[in-house]
């Protein structure tokens, strides 16, 4: 037999036939490599499932045409950031919005055109007392206009367009060199609108039979308006193409949108389109991230130092009330260095079993919090593994310098005096 | 040829001198006993003599060498090649069983060999108690598995102290019946005792009071 398989035989039989004595230890690690596995499984996985959490609250980048142009041509633009700039993966939401000045009922209102999959991924906070438009010849209200006009979900309208005198938009106005197309769509379009009511250019066709599929409450401006598709609304105004403002929900860190915006921005192909941050949801989904992030990194570093609490006490006990033992040792002629390798070679060995252990229920532990508290399953981390076990280790192996150290103070002569 | 040689041996501890000026050689295949009632420095020198402990002043010289001006590094050494330890307590690790006990301290002295260890419990009669553990054992079986781990390495010099003290009667003639055997095999034993039937039994008793020697003789009656 060699010195190591019999290293290995003495700190697995001081484990295994002490096991009552090793099991305080190996549960104080086990739990702490718990605490800290699924802390770190979360640390690293809060990002996702905030941004996750955060798309709930709308679109965080707008796309708004350049001051040169008053507004896209095509839907390409989007096309084109999707496909060369923002992974598909992190988009969440894409909806294009044209606005108009209709009438309905003889008042004038904003209407917007856009695709309503894309509108409902990039606002899910929209509450809608009854459906979302699904074909053509369907209108959603927002509240505000419903109350107004007195329609409710079910009813027929004529919806009437009514361009303005001047070829600039409103909207585009407005909607430039703002943070939130949607919150700053045209205000003062319902002015204009009214005042060239009267005056609109009737185009042949320019009138739709529309059915209210649901009214919109959000409590905000969006509530002004009402919603119909795009291809309704180019089919009301006789031209195609044109769009005032792309709302985009990205799942990603404010570095990462900092960083897309800035390539759309510098992008000479997209010189037409600006690209900006909708910085109430961007300032404030970083704050918490940063915060959160400090939480559980301040978290985890508690529970490493109470893990080498533990485990130092643990140790002195076990040295202390293994006195006699390493005092045999030394009479049988262990020199100090053998007495720390085997006193660590135990303190490691638990060390790594309670980090494997520890790396196994703390997966377990991020995925219950994760599921109680994002609503959402966590994704295993396979380098959390060694990297546990690695950790669990090395703070065993600190925890242990002191107590082990004592062990080579012991003097055989007189732990082994005869009474 | 002197094995060991203690010369004007004293160990002091603040006023007392547990061993006041000690002169003594042992030959090698000598068995000694030593001898003495409590407080009369027996244990002194059982822990300079087993290089743990180191005396105020004098010289001990092992196979010749002086070795009282070591250090702890050297003692350890020295003790791990050329001693071995019988203790009253017997002293086993409690989680490791019998035989492993005794590859213990093949561990320490150079390569565990768990055939030659179990060749060692064979001689103690202990063959079929191998794989026990200490608290499967009896004090007698227990105080065999020390005497095997004391002579696995083939130690120059067996030390003993109070052997056959936790023992009953019985298992104390089963210890000097060992004992015995050892010295017709040619080991050196120094047996440190109180108990009058195991002192008798050796080659030279020799008697300690005050931490001096009252009296150095031969046994008339050994191997009778």
């Amino acid at each position: 037999m060699t010195r190591r398989k019999m290293f290995f035989r003495m700190i697995t039989a001081s484990l295994i036939r002490r096991r009552s004595r090793m099991l305080v230890a190996l549960l104080a690690i086990a739990v702490g490599a718990t605490i800290l596995s699924g802390l770190v499984t979360i640390y690293y996985d809060v990002p996702r499932q905030m941004g996750a959490q955060f798309r709930n609250y709308g679109a965080n980048m707008i796309l708004v045409p350049s001051v040169e142009s008053d507004a896209f041509e095509t839907m390409r633009t989007v096309d084109d950031i999707m496909l060369n700039i923002i992974p598909n993966e992190q988009l969440v939401g894409v909806a294009p919005y044209r606005y108009e000045t209709v009438s309905i009922h003889d008042q004038p209102v904003i209407a917007a055109g856009t695709e309503m999959a894309g509108a409902r991924a990039a606002s899910p906070y929209w509450h809608i007392d009854g459906a979302w438009p699904s074909k053509s010849g369907e209108i959603l209200l927002g509240g505000e206009t419903a109350d107004l006009l007195g329609l409710k979900s079910g009813d027929k309208l004529t919806l009437v367009y009514t361009p303005e005198i001047s070829d600039e938009t409103p909207e585009n106005e407005n909607l430039s060199g703002q943070e939130n197309g949607q919150e700053n769509a045209p205000e003062n379009a319902d002015q204009s609108g009214q005042e060239s009511a009267d005056e609109a250019d009737y185009i042949p066709g320019s009138e739709l039979e529309m059915e209210v599929t649901g009214i919109l409450e959000t409590g905000g401006s969006e509530e002004q308006y009402v919603y119909l598709t795009l291809k309704d609304l180019q089919e009301l105004t006789g031209s195609a193409g044109r769009l005032d403002v792309i709302e985009l929900s990205v799942s990603a860190t404010r570095e990462q949108l900092e960083h897309y915006a800035e390539r759309i921005n510098m992008d000479i192909d997209m010189e037409n389109v600006t690209a900006q941050l909708v910085k109430r949801v961007t300032q404030s989904e970083s704050t918490v991230l940063t915060k959160l992030q400090a939480l559980v990194f301040l978290v985890t570093a508690v529970v490493l130092a109470l893990i080498m609490i533990c485990v130092a006490t643990t140790m002195t006990a076990v040295v202390t009330e293994r006195r006699k033992e390493i005092g045999l040792r030394k009479a049988l002629g262990a020199s100090d260095q053998s007495i720390i390798g085997e006193f660590m070679g135990e303190g490691l060995l638990l060390g790594g079993v309670g980090g494997i252990l520890g790396s196994g229920l703390g997966f377990a532990f991020a995925q219950y919090v994760s599921m109680n508290v994002f609503n959402g399953s966590i994704q295993f981390q396979p380098l959390l593994l060694p990297l546990t076990v690695i950790v669990s280790i090395l703070v065993t192996g600190c925890a242990c310098l002191l107590p082990v150290r004592s062990a080579t103070d012991v003097d055989p002569a007189l732990v082994l005096k005869g009474e | 040829m002197s094995l060991l040689e203690l010369k004007n041996v004293s160990k002091i501890y603040g006023e007392l001198k547990a061993l006041d000026q000690v002169s003594l050689k042992v030959d090698t295949g000598e068995w000694v006993a030593i001898m003495g009632p409590s407080g009369s420095g027996k244990s002194t020198m059982m822990n300079i003599i087993g290089c743990m402990d180191r005396p105020t002043s004098g010289e001990v010289l092992l196979d010749g060498k002086d070795i009282s001006k070591e250090g702890n590094k050297n003692l350890t050494v020295i003790r791990r090649d050329k001693i071995g330890l019988i203790f009253q307590q017997f002293h086993l690790v409690n989680y490791l069983t019998a035989v492993e006990n005794v590859m213990v301290a093949q561990y320490y002295h150079s390569m565990p060999d768990e055939k030659e260890a179990m060749e060692a419990l064979e001689r103690v009669g202990l063959a079929d108690r191998a794989r026990h553990l200490p608290s499967q054992l009896s004090g007698g079986e227990q105080q065999r598995v020390c005497i095997a781990r004391a002579l696995i390495n083939y130690p120059e010099l067996i030390l003993a102290d109070e052997p056959t003290g936790n023992l009953d009667e019985a298992n104390e003639n089963i210890v000097i019946d060992i004992f015995r055997q050892l010295h017709k095999d040619g080991t050196t034993l120094v047996v440190v005792t109180h108990d009058p039937e195991v002192g008798e039994v050796a080659q030279r008793i020799i008697t300690l009071e005050h931490g001096k020697i009252l009296r150095d003789e031969k046994n008339r009656n050994f191997g009778s």
